[in-house]
């Protein structure tokens, strides 16, 4: 480790003079089996449920058919937390640790990064950890049984948030009353007014009864946690919990491409010019970074996935040779994924990356459908709308409590798919505790709606 | 300026505590929970009434999966992908993906075909049954229904026939008088010990179970399935009461035949139908099989509740002798949808024969429903039985 530790001393060193600029790294070497978890979970400590032991299996028999490794996870913050696997040989864990530094340079530039961090603070993993606690000792208060029921819904809908607006939000605004003008101009009610004996009437509220949501309401985990007509406290507790993480996974998730890509390029450049000793480790250690940094598996010559790795790279080299690092670093900050592969992918790196579109059909054919420019950067582009969720939103709280809601099919393209979206409903009743319903098209594009009550 | 980058010791507790393996257990958990919710789908199928030494079963199934909104899949999925290919380049015809993974093509969510094998104990279904039905719960006899006297040996005495000498005894007795003898005789008649006998009431801890089943035409394929549901239960309350428990089946259309288990619920008959003739195989197997005085006896019968006319006598007569061997006589009227008759042959039957303060009930099943009902009316009776033999 102190070896290690030598190494990351050095190529902090050079990062800084090359100007990467970063809050504090704590670094940490862990078992791989906590690696994995870590991966899984999203956070080094996070609230229990069952949703993730099926992940955590997965990746345990992916990792053991060799077709899964980790090398880093990382998390932003004032500090930054990063783990290593410390059954990594020296090599991978120098390049890990350069490639760590680019993550942190990334996340202190990038506006959704900085913006997460001015609303969060920079101590995300303590309030996980500290959140995580709360939700344990709902689980004894409480017992398994109703603490699931929430984290069902909750983690359900953990994508519906709206990132647009503040992570601390208060409820909607009363409507303030509009000043009732007609009255006075009413030649009768004047003169009325003015005969003796009649006292000026009680100003009438003419103010519309207020609707719940004023307006379509995308944030469903803070519409749940803030209008859930029977949920008890520590149920808004832990939805809200669940939408804080979101908050913060959002910026990793809308940034993939180019956070990907930027650690890349810093982890390449910074290994070249450390001057590692002796070569042994630095031949080993950009092997590493060929292997993560390719566009298919070796041996193939094509592949149905888009590795963000190799593309953020791609584009990265590009704009810093064409541009220089200046403006590289404006476009750091600037940018998400949308913007970065819309403006910045051209069509001559894309012919030169091979990119294409491909069309599987449900008969099991799969052909060469494109490649040009435009649809090559929507069909990359497309899993990552919204969070990578449909846009469902909520539309109406009845009198009597029940709440509707609405899938924008037009802007999905298509209709939700059914089976899964009643059961997602099943969650949700379970802690809205009066009727649900949902709103959306069918295959053929037929409108359809679901329904559901608490039995 | 000080380096801004910090290495920490790993902590130990990581090796300690797994949640990615506490989380895991907690699915488990809920599969078990979910197998339990649908333990009767289960059961239909698989013989396993009498294999009380492997009484475990086996079944797949799926992960659970955490339901997200989702859009519904396209006919036509795009993708991105990268590599060495032209528009218009066909990597797969539709007729070669019948070997493809289930997940593929359905974007990143499936499980991937991962399953999971299960092993039920049949303990633990009837277990969660009984939790589920309320049934009561079934001890293992202490007054048994049916004593019969049994000598066993008891205390040694000078009487006896050689055949139950006691040698040791004997032994020690010639040895204690030869020694304070002057020149002892080896043995003599006064030495001499027998084992004593004593009779004693035995308790009958043993069971056969006799399942009798009219295959005729008239009882369809799904008439048979409660029935068999019916049966597997009867069946496990009474083997958590008898220490041993024999299985029998009998299968009648006009004649009957013995069958074993694994071919019982196919046999397909054609022809009409004579109760009476599995009442008499029955009474048959238990005589010439079945001690009366050492084995419990039940018949679960089951039958659409037709039965030939020209056999109303015969079928009364086997079944009035047979129900004064049995413990318990259980008809099983099966009626799939449809009703048929308000009063069948063999209810009024049954009836008559209950009426007689023989235990025997009939039970009307259209559904799975009423199986239910019909088991917990059993188990309800066998608890009432042993309480009352019990006092």
């Amino acid at each position: 480790m102190t070896q290690l530790a030598d190494y990351a001393a050095h190529i902090d060193n050079l990062a800084r003079k090359l100007g990467l600029s970063y809050y504090g790294v704590d670094f940490e070497l862990v078992p791989e089996r906590f690696m994995m978890e870590t991966a899984v979970y999203g956070l080094p400590v996070r609230m229990p449920h069952w949703s993730f032991g099926v992940r955590y299996i997965r990746q345990l028999v992916q990792r053991n058919m060799g077709h899964s490794r980790i090398f880093e996870v990382m998390f932003p913050g004032d500090p930054c937390k990063a783990y290593l696997v410390d059954v990594n040989s020296l090599a991978e864990n120098v390049l890990v640790v350069a490639h760590v530094l680019g993550h942190a340079d990334f996340a202190r530039r990038n506006g959704l990064f900085r913006r997460s961090m001015s609303m969060a603070g920079g101590r995300i993993l303590e309030q996980a950890a500290a959140r995580a606690h709360r939700i344990e000792r709902a689980l004894a208060e409480h017992g398994h049984e109703r603490v699931e029921a929430v984290l069902d819904a909750a983690l359900a809908l953990e994508a519906h948030i709206d990132v647009n607006r503040p992570l601390y939000r208060g409820p909607y605004e009363e409507k303030a009353a509009r000043p009732s003008s007609i009255e006075d101009d009413d030649p009768f009610r004047r003169r009325w007014r003015h005969l003796p004996g009649e006292a000026a009437p009680e100003p009438v509220d003419r103010t519309e009864p207020r609707k719940t949501p004023p307006q379509p309401e995308y944030d469903l985990l803070w519409f749940i946690a803030q209008y859930g007509p029977d949920l008890e406290g520590w149920e808004r507790d832990v939805f809200l919990a669940v939408r804080e993480e979101s908050f913060y996974f959002y910026p990793v998730f809308a940034c993939q491409i180019m956070n990907e890509g930027w650690a890349s390029y810093w982890h390449a450049r910074l290994l070249r010019e450390a001057e590692i000793e002796p070569p042994d480790l630095y031949v080993s250690a950009i092997k590493a970074h060929s292997d993560v940094v390719r566009p298919h598996a070796s041996g193939d010559t094509l592949a149905l996935s888009v590795n963000p790795y190799h593309l953020g790279f791609s584009i990265w080299e590009k704009i810093v040779d064409t541009q220089g690092l200046e403006a590289a670093r404006q476009i750091c900050a600037e940018e998400d994924d949308f913007g970065f592969v819309r403006n910045y992918l051209d069509p001559a790196l894309a012919e030169q990356l091979d990119l294409f579109v491909y069309e599987a059909s449900s008969d099991g054919s799969l052909k060469i459908a494109s490649r040009e420019i435009n649809a090559v950067r929507e069909a990359i582009l497309e899993p990552r709308f919204n969070f990578g969720a449909p846009r469902v939103a909520a539309t109406d709280v009845d009198v009597d409590g029940s709440l509707t809601m609405v899938h924008d099919y037009q802007s999905d393209g298509r209709g939700l798919d059914l089976r899964r979206a009643e059961r997602v409903l099943e969650y949700v009743v379970r802690v809205w505790r009066r009727p649900v319903t949902l709103r959306t098209v069918d295959e053929d594009g037929a409108r359809h709606e679901l329904n559901t009550r608490l039995h | 300026m000080t380096s801004r980058i910090r290495f920490a010791a790993e902590s130990p507790w990581y090796e300690l505590f797994s949640r990615g393996a506490r989380d895991w257990l907690r699915h488990n958990q809920k599969v078990r929970q979910a197998v339990r919710e649908q333990v009767i789908d289960l059961l239909s199928d698989g013989d396993f009434i009498t294999q009380p030494d492997n009484r475990t079963v086996r079944v797949t199934i799926r992960m659970l999966e955490h339901a997200r909104f989702r859009l519904s899949e396209p006919r036509k999925h795009n993708g991105a992908g990268q590599g060495n290919a032209q528009a218009g380049d066909v990597l797969r015809n539709a007729d070669a993906s019948t070997d493809r993974g289930e997940g593929e093509g359905q974007g990143g969510n499936q499980d991937g075909g991962f399953k999971l094998l299960l092993d039920l104990k049949v303990d633990d279904i009837v277990d969660w049954l009984t939790d589920e039905l309320k049934l009561p719960d079934l001890r293992p006899k202490g007054g048994a229904t049916i004593e019969d006297n049994e000598i066993i040996r008891e205390g040694s005495g000078r009487r006896g026939i050689r055949a139950r000498l006691d040698r040791r005894r004997t032994l020690k007795q010639a040895i204690k008088r030869r020694a304070i003898q002057a020149d002892p005789a080896p043995f003599v008649d006064d030495d001499l010990r027998f084992h004593q006998l004593r009779q004693r009431p035995r308790v009958a801890n043993n069971a056969v179970v006799v399942f009798a089943l009219d295959v005729s035409v008239s009882m369809t394929a799904a008439e048979r399935k409660l029935a068999k549901t019916f049966f597997f239960f009867a069946l496990s309350g009474l083997r958590r009461q008898y220490h041993h428990v024999d299985v029998r089946f009998v299968a009648h259309t006009t004649e009957a035949w013995e069958f074993p288990e694994q071919d019982f619920f196919e046999v397909a008959g054609t022809g009409g139908t004579a109760a009476s003739s599995a009442f008499r195989l029955t009474q048959e197997i238990l005589n010439t099989q079945y001690e009366g005085s050492r084995y419990n006896a039940y018949l679960f019968y089951a039958s659409d509740g037709e039965n030939g006319i020209d056999d109303r006598q015969n079928a009364t007569a086997a079944l009035s002798k047979l129900a004064e061997r049995l413990n318990y006589l259980g008809y099983l009227e099966t009626r799939s949808g449809t009703v048929r008759f308000a009063q069948t042959d063999m209810r009024s039957l049954i009836g008559e024969l209950s009426g007689k303060g023989l235990n025997a009930e009939t039970q009307v099943v259209a559904n799975i429903d009423d199986v239910w009902q019909a088991i917990r009316r059993f188990f309800v009776h066998q608890a009432n039985q042993s309480a009352r033999t019990t006092q």
